[in-house]
């Protein structure tokens, strides 16, 4: 609990791009005591749809917004309190709260357009996103067919004590489309250079799938840049993928063929909303994109069988190395988890799909933290 | 997040990136550089409405202004696309195309057909469409209803500037002869649209809004009408899903049937008249192949069936509106409730 004995419950801002939530439902009765990260709201962004896990703890005295009510970040959804707090008081703190309450302005584009950058990187036009200042550095790798906003809900928390990058690779986001050479190695190099480019010499690396095993090769090259490593339902140690997902998404065209691939990223498949779909649809349809995918997944597998196996690197890394699976991961099996060297830590979070970063994000960036 | 461009710079930019990709896409039509017929004029106006203004600067001879001759026009078009360009025709008004018809219909919709597969006519027509401008009958029509009719042509009826460039980049590189219909209306809406070139599959809906109670089928400039309508309705806890195909030939028909499967309730928004139109054809496919998923009468929102009246305001009383599309919503709604 804060120093107040009344604390308020506001809409979360989700990424850059979030001016306003959703509320789907809430999960928690008034009159219950809370703890911080209980599950309270399911909250509907632009975006993907996700649930809101309390930031501080007290007793729920009051709900305040209602499902299926939009509103802005930073609005009042609820008011927490030490249970000996008397209704009045929750009145009041309502009122005055709603009272100096005002929604922040929605910038024509401005604010966020600038808060993204470029920076070119031999032949290509690389975005990235940076959050936080501070002397820790820590760099975002996704997946396969992902962008920088798979860590939507995993950069800004970070971001409390640390640089926070985040970014697109080529083929990806809003990078450069066209491909030269797709294979791991070569975007392992793209991240050394990157980091030369930003002026960073040394980071925590954060990958998610395709992502992680970039992260693991930029590491078995450049061992004195690298503090730590994470690596969240990786690639590159095991033999297992589902290459008909991989194939299908290459192929997809329609709402229709994408969203029931969506869903087998997800334990729960409610969170891929007509938001999410649409995004993937727009990028897809991106001239170039299509073939470069298509470069980049026959540098890594080969229908169901991965060609590239860093797991015997694992062993000889004399950094921090920490492997997160979801259980229920339907992309890479969370088996790969299993029978890791000693010096690997493994979180394997029960009954979550293989975008355990969005899913689990408060438990994922706990573990990032921790 | 993304950057904002208007709906008509959305169908500027959609053509010079296909020209600049590709040398055999070429632009003709009245005043598409600007009416001047002076050479090196480079920053003419570019259309009535300045549409393709910019280009004539950078493509030079590859912008065309034709004589005021819509069948001239449209037949050179359709014959240059036979022999391999890939010209993208301006009609200024739908309702020019009576005096072109044989070039259309007879000609463009069957060359693939007739020629056994061996010929393509990848011509597109852009042309504007639509009510509300106090222009009268003769150029306020909604006449996309006539070419969905024939086959061989595909239609196309873009409703935000997202949907303009990429439908348009797909009508570009389409093999077949693509009606391009654009409503007056919104060539000044705004909306986000990345730089990058990119085609939107034809016949591939967009749900531009998820509900469960009532789906609306709506196209062009209505979609934005039954969005408003929508908006109202939540309050009385109606939440509609609004399906925009598109594209009315090829027509996404799996996409409509499932939201009806879901939500039981039809109301389908066509601005055009009333018969033999989007509106009746949507509602005899879902009534054919969805029936047993209804539970109340379809509704239809259109025009009347009348010339567009010049009187304002009977003009406004004749384009369908957000009140009339709620009305039908509520009826639909209450319907054995």
């Amino acid at each position: 609990m804060s120093n107040t004995a009344i604390t308020a419950i506001t809409m979360p801002k989700w990424g850059l791009s979030m001016v306003e939530g959703k509320v789907i439902e809430w999960l928690v009765e008034e009159n219950t005591t809370i703890a911080v990260g209980d599950e309270i709201m399911d909250i509907e962004t632009e975006k993907i749809a996700n649930t809101f896990e309390a930031l501080d703890s007290g007793v729920l005295k009051r709900k305040v917004a209602e499902p299926d009510q939009s509103l802005p970040i930073g609005a009042l959804l609820g008011v927490l309190a030490e249970s000996n707090i008397s209704d009045e008081d929750i009145d009041a703190f309502i009122k005055d709260f709603q009272a100096n309450y005002t929604p922040p302005e929605i910038q024509e584009g401005e604010e966020s357009e600038t808060s993204y950058a470029w920076v070119e990187i031999d032949d290509y036009r690389i975005r990235y996103l940076r959050m936080g200042v501070d002397k820790r550095n820590i760099i975002l790798i996704h997946g396969f067919g992902g962008d920088l906003d798979r860590w939507l809900f995993t950069q800004g928390p970070l971001s409390a004590n640390a640089s926070v990058y985040s970014l697109d690779l080529p083929g990806h986001g809003q990078s450069t489309k066209t491909i030269r050479d797709g294979s791991v190695a070569a975007m392992a190099s793209l991240v050394t250079k990157f980091m030369d480019h930003v002026g960073i010499d040394h980071a925590h690396l954060v990958g998610h799938s395709l992502g992680g095993a970039i992260a693991l090769q930029t590491t078995i090259n450049d061992p004195d840049k690298v503090d730590a490593l994470s690596l969240i339902a990786t690639a590159g140690i095991g033999v297992e993928i589902n290459g008909s997902y991989i194939s299908g998404f290459v192929q997809a065209e329609s709402r229709r063929e994408i969203k029931p691939l969506l869903q087998q990223l997800v334990g729960d498949p409610s969170l891929i909303n007509r938001n999410l779909i649409d995004d993937i649809l727009k990028y897809k349809r991106l001239d170039g994109v299509t073939e470069a995918l298509e470069i980049i997944a026959t540098e890594f597998i080969d229908r169901d069988q991965q060609t590239i196996d860093f797991r015997n690197h694992l062993a000889s890394l004399s950094i921090p190395v920490h492997v997160i699976w979801g259980s229920a991961d339907q992309i890479i099996p969370a088996s790969h988890a299993k029978n890791l060297p000693g010096n690997v830590n493994v979180d394997v979070l029960e009954g979550f799909g293989h975008l355990v970063q969005v899913e689990a994000a408060g438990e994922v960036n706990k573990l990032l933290q921790g | 997040m993304g950057r904002k461009i208007l709906y008509q710079d959305a169908i500027n930019e959609a053509l010079d990136q296909e020209m600049a990709r590709d040398d055999s896409v070429i632009v003709m039509g009245e005043d598409v550089v600007g009416g001047t017929g002076a050479s090196g004029e480079m920053d003419a106006w570019g259309g009535v409405l300045g549409v393709t203004k910019g280009l004539y600067g950078k493509y030079g001879n590859r912008i065309m202004d034709s004589p005021i001759s819509e069948s001239a026009l449209v037949g050179a078009a359709v014959g240059a696309a036979a022999t391999g360009m890939r010209p993208v025709c301006e009609l200024m008004f739908i309702d020019f195309m009576g005096v072109c018809f044989d070039q259309i219909y007879n000609q463009a919709a069957k060359f693939r057909y007739m020629f056994g597969g061996k010929a393509t006519t990848p011509v597109v027509i852009r042309t504007m469409y639509g009510a509300g401008f106090r222009a009268a009958a003769q150029h306020s029509q909604c006449l996309y209803n006539i070419f969905t009719h024939v086959p061989g042509l595909k239609v196309v009826m873009p409703s935000s500037p997202y949907d303009a460039k990429g439908l348009l980049i797909q009508a570009i590189r389409d093999d077949d002869p693509v009606i391009f219909c654009e409503h007056k209306a919104l060539y000044a809406t705004e909306g986000d649209v990345p730089e990058e070139s990119y085609a939107i599959p034809f016949g591939e809906a967009n749900i531009v809004r998820e509900g469960d109670d009532v789906t609306i089928v709506a196209l062009g400039r209505m979609v934005r009408f039954a969005t408003k309508a929508a908006e109202a309705l939540v309050a009385d806890g109606i939440n509609c899903e609004i399906v925009d195909p598109r594209t009315s030939s090829p027509l996404d028909e799996e996409t409509i049937l499932e939201s009806v499967e879901a939500t039981g309730r039809l109301v389908v928004v066509d601005e055009s008249n009333p018969r033999c139109s989007m509106a009746t054809d949507i509602s005899s496919l879902v009534s054919q192949k969805g029936f047993s998923s209804l539970q109340a009468p379809i509704e239809m929102v259109t025009a009347p069936h009348t010339p567009v009246p010049f009187s304002g305001a009977l003009e406004d009383l004749y384009i369908p509106s957000p009140d009339k599309i709620e009305a039908a919503v509520r009826k639909t709604a209450a319907y054995g409730n």
